[in-house]
């Protein structure tokens, strides 16, 4: 495949054209990965021997979390090839995406919470994972914030791609620096390439749908909210030419 | 370069409450912190290290709005972007001026506040050292921060939602390097972990500052 046929996709007519066709089979796919892995998982997975029931959370907690941090990654390349290239349907996207990013963060920190209960018995700990999602969470706030208090479209765009890049770095310092502060309570990756422990295959396979699933119905998010943000400039563009004419 | 520091040093005095600022605010944080959390002289002790670096990071945080809204105002500030000097000179130059006011005083008056504390003797040095390293880090973040959000209106708010995320490695290992001096535990990790940071901060961020700062001026 020729990939410089990529930037075709650049051009906000084209982008909306495509988006229009593809998302009702996103949408369709999302949910119904959605459904079964979520279906398949609550009710088609034996108890814990330990955990009992609770472990279930894990469907919702391990791809809402991926999600979160997959969502901010995708901001970092959208505002890198908007700096770099100046493609407005690059800024719109990361726009798009920073308040999906926000609700799997909410969703992971409080599946999180519910699970750690009754597990660890307190709803909240001051683990270096719980915390730099907290951080991240604090991110994402500040980025959206800053897209919200300016008015000139070009401006926002330019000021919080920048912002997206040195707050991922600060992420990422902050993300070990916590490391260093606190030893932990939450457990290692659930699921890795390299690793002999995992989690077992009764419950990974639903949670690779349910993976799925949040990856499909993020990118019909995405695409629904930059097709939306493409129309609503456009019609300002119009209302102001209206106006002149 | 020079002149222009030696001019934002001389308006920072002059303006009155520059330079004091700071550093009251960061003594009113302490007299607080005791009737808060109690005067006994143990419990204080032992969080007088975080609750100093925090006051250092607020005091901070309070004056980094003056780094650009008042050349903002009055036009200073395009002058000095048609001026010979690189932006990215100007930044660096607007964070010294602003570490000059804010984060020295405060690293030099830091003993008299841990003694209010009761912070052990032996943990003194470390809490300067760590001063001295780390409040470089927040002045040169604080003006990343403030350029960012020197054409709004009311950006006092959103400078700091935006600033204090980006505080966190640096309050993380300075709180740290206090803490262990105070307990009289091992230093060298996190003040190296420390000193990299602000040596990083210092070397990279006045570009993008400079960056954001050319596209407000726009």
């Amino acid at each position: 495949m020729n990939l410089n046929a990529l930037w075709e996709y650049a051009n906000p007519v084209k982008f909306s054209r495509t988006v229009s066709l593809v998302l009702p089979w996103v949408s369709v796919l999302a949910l119904v990965s959605l459904v079964v892995g979520l279906v398949w998982g609550f009710f088609f997975t034996p108890d814990d021997y330990r955990q009992g029931s609770t472990v279930k959370i894990i469907f919702l907690h391990v791809p809402s979390a991926m999600m979160a941090i997959s969502a901010w990654f995708m901001m970092l390349v959208t505002s890198l090839i908007w700096l770099i290239r100046r493609h407005h349907v690059s800024a719109l996207a990361a726009k798009a995406a920073a308040p999906i990013g926000i609700v799997m963060t909410l969703i992971a920190l409080a599946t999180g919470a519910i699970w750690g209960q009754p597990m660890w018995g307190t709803w909240w700990a001051w683990d270096p994972r719980l915390t730099s999602f907290l951080i991240l969470f604090l991110f994402y706030l500040g980025y959206v914030a800053l897209w919200e208090a300016i008015e000139n479209p070009d401006t926002a765009a330019d000021l919080t791609a920048v912002l997206c890049i040195v707050g991922s770095v600060f992420a990422f310092l902050s993300r070990y620096a916590v490391n260093f502060w606190n030893q932990g309570l939450h457990q290692g990756a659930s699921l890795s390439l390299d690793k002999e422990e995992n989690v077992a295959d009764v419950f990974s396979t639903p949670l690779y749908v349910c993976i799925a699933g949040f990856v499909l119905l993020f990118v019909a998010l995405v695409f629904l909210r930059t097709r939306t943000e493409i129309h609503k400039r456009r019609t300002k563009a119009l209302l102001a030419r209206e106006r002149l004419g | 370069m020079i002149s222009l520091l030696l001019r934002d040093l001389r308006l920072a005095m002059r303006a009155g409450g520059g330079f004091g600022l700071g550093l009251s605010f960061f003594l009113i944080v302490t007299v607080l912190v005791p009737f808060g959390v109690g005067p006994g002289s143990a419990l204080l002790a032992k969080i007088a290290p975080g609750i100093l670096w925090l006051g250092a990071l607020l005091a901070c945080l309070l004056s980094l709005d003056r780094i650009f809204a008042l050349d903002w105002e009055d036009g200073s500030l395009d002058l000095l972007a048609t001026s010979p000097l690189p932006m990215e000179g100007v930044v660096t130059v607007k964070a010294l001026a602003h570490w000059l006011t804010t984060g020295l005083p405060l690293c030099i008056a830091s003993p008299v506040f841990a003694l209010l504390l009761s912070l052990p003797p032996e943990g003194y040095q470390w809490l300067i050292l760590s001063l001295v390293l780390g409040t470089p880090a927040l002045s040169v973040i604080g003006t990343f921060g403030a350029a960012l959000t020197v054409g709004l209106k009311r950006g006092g708010l959103l400078l700091s939602l935006l600033v204090l995320p980006l505080y966190v490695p640096t309050l993380i290992f300075g709180a740290e390097v206090a803490r262990r001096g105070a307990e009289g535990l091992a230093t060298t990790t996190p003040i190296l972990m420390l000193a990299g940071i602000s040596a990083g901060t210092i070397a990279l961020l006045p570009f993008a500052s400079a960056l954001v700062l050319r596209v407000n001026l726009r």
